[in-house]
């Protein structure tokens, strides 16, 4: 077994580092504070990330991306993790959901939107439908040549930014052995299409200046050539394309734990109480090797479970775990970093409260921790015939 | 024109550094190493030469431990063409450095030797000169411009007093200083392409020099804890304090 980074993973981690910390780092508190990202400086950062090839960098170099395989794609999500979600996204990695498009599809979407023409986002989530998602009450229902979509989808991240969305819909139900269930079905719906609607969505605690959105589907009306993939086969299609996401989530957590627990060392290094620094109480120390020795241990599962995911041996386990660990782990290091800094890791002056209000989120999108334990233990139980 | 730039692998800026406990040097075990900055610089302007039409190729060049092919990777990831690698586990001194150097300058007949002004490790700020004095050729050190054209280099070298501008006829060896440019990011289509990228070794020994060390160092100890500084009320009273007790006005 060999844990070395190859000289290129080295290359893309230490240059994606650098832009991050150049590009971004600067502009953290104005987007903290004002909740949004200035214009020039979204436009900057997704300039420079397309000059620099860090755009698209999922995707397959053939198609004019960056062509990194998920471990090393992992290694930089990790880096981008490191800043605030709102400018990071300017770093924009299309969905890999879109790599589903058949030629003529992949003409309007897929490359434009590697080229950082148009901008993809992905609604799954509903005000009834969030867990259970083949609860979902968005339909789409045949009529002629076309599809005609009706419902609500909330929560949908950068659909604001986005021109375009990656819809999934209720297209009918089927029988199975377990009885009858929702056929769901993927549409590319663009956002001028009459009938859809993209309304501001919720003020968050988390990720200020990224923002999630409403969609409003009031008959709207697409061609038949707009569905993605086969019909009725929209979680096919997400559990193909989607299941490295988590591995996602789990990696930028690594990257904002890194980052948080740095902060933390130097501040128990410098920061004197009683004559010495904090870092020589035993509670604060011991808190500084439990934060290291967990990020560790959550990137270790990342990289592992990317690892698999190139070798196309990743199960839905690895990734669960993945995404549970890293998660959770962040939000005690965050938590750990607040109580370290003491009262300025309130305040805003400093990056500790806000990695400390962001981390909450982490636990619950893209699967909360208890779907994500749900998934674990089934694959644990299901051999047994539990 | 071949520009050649030379490269060093040194500790990472940014990281906090140690002295070993026996005082025999900095302790690098496990510590993050990377190209420095002041070479970083010239491989930039190197590759911006380059992209202009002046220079033909960018040869980048370390001496050091085995792992200055990262370094050189590095520069080949920012634009440069090939490497050469010369593999020593000798601590080098500048002026062996210089010595390897010439014996490459020999080999590869560059028309131009862009070089950072003084590696963040050492602090020497030597090698530079010291080439272009076994050279025999012009130097123009801490520039923080140039331009190139007819067989010669303006620079602007960066003074105690100001800028000076200065005629350097070319071959050259010129050596950067921070403000000449900003480093770009490796690009990722770079990255990939850097991995197909040529490096050659040549050892001391090929190159015919002999690099053992002609220093001895005694001890190397932390500088002194900086002390707490004061507040002043009025631009009065520090213009004052500037004066009669740090005496720099
Ligand atoms: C900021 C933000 C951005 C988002 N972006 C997107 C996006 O771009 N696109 C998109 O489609 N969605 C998006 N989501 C939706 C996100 O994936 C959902 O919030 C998540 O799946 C949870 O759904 P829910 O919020 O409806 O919670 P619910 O499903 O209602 O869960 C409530 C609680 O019940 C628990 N629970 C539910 N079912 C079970 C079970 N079977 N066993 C045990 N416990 C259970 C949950 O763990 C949780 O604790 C986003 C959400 C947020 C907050």
């Amino acid at each position: 077994m060999d844990f070395a980074p190859t000289t290129e993973q080295e290359l893309v981690v230490d240059s994606v580092r650098k832009f991050v910390e150049q590009e971004c780092y600067p502009h953290e508190q104005e987007v903290e504070r004002t909740e949004t990202v200035p214009a020039e400086v979204g436009e900057a950062i997704r300039r420079k990330a397309i000059e620099n090839g860090f755009y698209a960098a999922n995707m397959p170099a053939e198609l004019g991306g960056g062509g990194l395989d998920t471990l090393t794609m992992t290694m930089m999500e990790r880096e981008l993790g490191r800043t605030s979600f709102a400018l990071q996204a300017f770093v924009h990695r299309p969905s890999n959901i879109l790599r589903a498009c058949n030629d003529e599809q992949a003409e309007r979407y897929l490359h434009p939107t590697i080229r950082g023409e148009r901008m993809d986002c992905l609604a799954m989530t509903e005000p009834g439908a969030g867990s259970d998602l083949r609860g979902m009450k968005t339909t789409a229902v045949r009529d002629g040549g076309d599809w005609v979509i009706n419902g609500t989808k909330h929560f949908i991240s950068h659909a604001d930014l986005a021109d375009y969305t990656v819809l999934f819909a209720a297209t009918g139900e089927e029988e199975t052995p377990r009885g009858k269930r929702k056929k769901i079905t993927t549409f590319l719906v663009d956002h001028d299409t009459p009938g859809l609607e993209v309304r501001e969505g919720y003020r968050s605690v988390s990720h200020r200046g990224y923002h999630n959105c409403i969609l409003n589907f009031d008959d709207c009306r697409v061609p038949a050539r707009q569905v993605l993939g086969e019909e009725g086969a929209g979680f096919d299609l997400a559990n193909t394309w989607l299941s490295a996401s988590r591995l996602t989530v789990g990696t930028m957590c690594v990257g904002r734990a890194r980052r948080a627990h740095e902060m933390s060392v130097e501040w128990s290094a410098s920061r004197k109480q009683f004559g010495q620094p904090i870092g020589r109480f035993q509670g604060t120390g011991f808190k500084l090797a439990d934060m290291a020795t967990e990020i560790e241990a959550a990137e270790m599962l990342c990289l592992r479970a990317a690892w698999l995911h190139d070798q196309g041996r990743m199960s839905d386990q690895d990734a669960a775990m993945a995404k549970l660990f890293a998660s959770e782990m962040l939000a005690r290091v965050t938590d750990n970093a607040v109580q370290i800094y003491g009262g300025m890791g309130l305040m805003d002056e400093l990056p500790i409260e806000r990695f400390w209000r962001d981390a909450r989120l982490e636990r619950i999108w893209d699967g909360t921790s208890e779907i994500q334990r749900h998934i674990i233990a089934r694959s644990l139980l299901r051999p047994h015939g539990a | 024109m071949k520009v050649l730039v030379p490269v060093k692998r040194v500790l990472d800026p940014y990281v906090k550094v140690r002295v070993k406990q026996d005082k025999s040097g900095v302790d690098l075990s496990n510590a993050k190493m990377a190209m420095n900055p002041f070479c970083e610089i010239a491989v930039e302007q190197a590759v911006r030469l380059k992209e202009q039409g002046v220079a033909s190729e960018v040869v980048v060049v370390s001496a050091g431990p085995q792992q200055s092919q990262e370094t050189l990777r590095t520069g080949l990831a920012m634009g440069a063409d090939r490497g050469v690698l010369i593999p020593t586990d000798v601590a080098l001194e500048p002026l062996a450095i210089a010595k390897l150097l010439k014996a490459v300058v020999d080999k590869e007949d560059p028309g131009l030797v862009l070089m950072g002004k003084q590696a963040v490790d050492g602090d020497n700020n030597q090698t530079g000169q010291m080439l272009a004095a076994l050279l025999g050729w012009a130097q123009g050190t801490f520039i923080s411009k140039v331009e190139l054209q007819d067989g010669a280099a303006q620079v602007t070298r960066e003074i105690d007093g100001g800028l000076e501008t200065l005629q350097v006829k070319l071959p050259a060896v010129l050596t950067v200083d921070l403000r000449l440019c900003e480093p770009r990011y490796a690009s990722l289509p770079n990255i990939m392409k850097a991995k197909k990228k040529p490096i050659d070794t040549h050892s001391p020994e090929d190159l015919g020099v002999d690099v053992t060390p002609r220093l001895q160092v005694s001890r190397v100890e932390e500088p002194p804890a900086r002390q707490a500084g004061i507040k002043v009320e009025s631009v009065q009273e520090l213009v004052k304090k500037l004066h009669e007790e740090a005496k720099v006005i």
